[in-house]
């Protein structure tokens, strides 16, 4: 039963705390604690009485059940007080879990708006959205607990106090509402995919990316990053060896790649593509279905990578995005062609922090032959590797 | 919701970065017509400002604003919004955010009426 519960709560708490927060007008700590309250009560009573047919709406209307109860306690608050009259007689209970209104759109807009610092949108997105404990999110960004409180607490003291709707932002301001939402749930799927003690964020993003997807199907950027989460999430288990070390692509075993997620991703891309509207998402979608879809490494088509880098770099130019062309060039055509490419974004100093601008360029001179100033570059890379796993990886390329 | 509209000037700002901007009698004719805007003004500049504290009865006056901080206030207006998306709409499309910069402050819910 305890697993049940858990398997209800991953993906209804967000339906719940949504439903509550505008069943509350707007009181996020109260319809978050209603929330969990009635978890509580789920894990006290299903076990003897067994799972109601309908859990979600039997959750949701014990969360409501609470809310008017605390709100009725809340005598001093005058505003609230009339709110709750207003509602009299008590709304009935929810008949069936579709009957929920599913308003997970308007959570994660407000959780991701722009008013908010970045790093609230994460934590506000990890609390309601993912379910996270306080606790949970701050392990997950190695915070203090009682920082990750705060932060939380400002977050929503400001979503209150601002006047920060809870909405869908109508069609015109979608362009420019859509890429934050999209930016904190990568944000979150790289957090985890860089460091093995925080792969339940890359679980987390993926899910909510899901439900993006599924709650915008016409938003070929949205299917584009869950494509780009599947495709990489995919190769998961081949990119470390046993003793935790960093396996880079073309030496990873294609056999521990996991195909049907693969196939998964590669489709839903495609169905992006198909629409027109290229960005980012979908583009970076199509260079990883191309690495993945190759039977061997030996056989990727890098000229198709070198064309879509080539158009990534027009819609969303970067110095690390030019990188990765360089990279693909160099694949495509040999080093040669690719260290110009590097040693001008070299001496452009933006990425002079960036390990992986040393990696590739030490790459490049070995492939080329020029062992002498491969090591220094592996040198440099080394300096400026963020992880253990990336520093002995390229301790084993010849770094020394 | 009640928003005040704090306009500031922003010593960053490069000449050019407002080509196109809106203009501020269009701006206050479309937010009055709207009932957006319930008042506002230009104020005169840090120089002509005098800082007012009572410290043990005492009343200690500054000549000048009170934050060592360059002038930034040039205005204000006090809005009343549906909610921040339509405040920073409304902030948006002055003038003074295409060259300056412009905060919006909540007000307290008890200093509505």
């Amino acid at each position: 039963m305890k697993d049940r519960i858990a398997g209800i709560y991953a993906d209804g708490w967000s339906r719940i705390v949504a439903t509550m927060i505008r069943f509350t007008g707007g009181d996020w700590d109260l319809a978050e604690e209603c929330a969990q309250d009635a978890f509580a009560q789920a894990l006290e009573k299903w076990p003897g009485s067994g799972a109601p047919d309908q859990p979600l709406a039997w959750l949701t209307t014990t969360a409501r059940h609470r809310a008017i109860d605390r709100m009725r306690r809340a005598s001093t608050e005058a505003a609230k007080l009339r709110e709750v009259a207003a509602m009299e007689p008590e709304p009935p209970p929810y008949p069936s879990d579709s009957a929920i209104p599913d308003e997970r759109l308007e959570l994660m807009f407000t959780c991701c708006h722009p008013s908010l610092s970045l790093d609230a949108q994460v934590a506000l997105t990890l609390r309601s959205l993912a379910g996270l404990s306080t606790a949970e999110i701050a392990r997950a960004f190695l915070v203090p607990e009682r920082t990750m409180g705060q932060r939380l607490f400002r977050a929503k003291q400001k979503v209150a106090h601002a006047g920060i709707p809870f909405r869908v932002p109508p069609a015109h301001l979608l362009p420019e509402r859509l890429p934050a939402v999209l930016h904190v749930l990568y944000l979150l799927f790289n957090e985890g995919y860089g460091d093995p003690r925080k792969a339940r964020l890359c679980r987390d993003a993926i899910r909510l990316a899901r439900v993006l997807a599924e709650l915008m199907p016409d938003e070929p950027e949205a299917q584009g990053m869950l494509a780009l989460m599947l495709l990489h999430d995919a190769r998961r288990p081949a990119r470390t060896d046993a003793a935790g070390d960093l396996v880079t692509l073309d030496d990873q075993d294609r056999a521990r790649w996991d195909r049907a997620q693969i196939a998964e991703g590669a489709a839903i891309c495609e169905r992006a593509l198909r629409r027109r509207r290229a960005g980012p998402f979908q583009l970076q979608a199509a260079i990883a279905a191309c690495h993945a879809t190759a039977p061997v490494a030996d056989r990727t088509d890098w000229p198709q990578i070198v064309g879509l880098y080539t158009q990534l770099a027009r819609i969303a130019p970067s110095p690390v995005v030019e990188l990765n062309r360089a990279v693909a060039i160099g694949m495509a055509d040999g080093p040669e062609a690719a260290l110009p490419l590097v040693d001008a974004i070299a001496a452009t100093g933006q990425l002079d922090d960036y390990y992986l601008l040393h990696a590739t360029r030490a790459d490049l001179l070995r492939r080329a032959g020029r062992m002498a100033e491969a090591t220094d570059s592996y040198r440099a890379a080394l300096a400026l590797a963020p992880t253990e796993a990336e520093r002995r990886y390229l301790r084993n390329r010849g770094a020394g | 919701m009640k928003y005040l509209m704090l306009v500031c000037t922003d010593p960053d700002y490069k000449p050019g970065q407002d080509d196109g901007a809106p203009d501020v009698e269009d701006w206050v004719r479309e937010m009055d017509g709207k009932g957006i805007r319930l008042l506002g003004n230009r104020t005169r500049p840090a120089s002509d400002a005098t800082t007012v504290r009572v410290r043990n009865r005492e009343v200690l006056l500054t000549d000048g604003p009170y934050a060592e901080t360059k002038d930034l206030m040039a205005g204000f207006d006090v809005l009343e919004c549906a909610d921040l998306d339509e405040a920073i709409q409304v902030a948006a499309k002055h003038p003074m955010a295409w060259s300056g910069m412009i905060e919006l402050r909540p007000f307290w819910p008890d200093s509505e009426d």
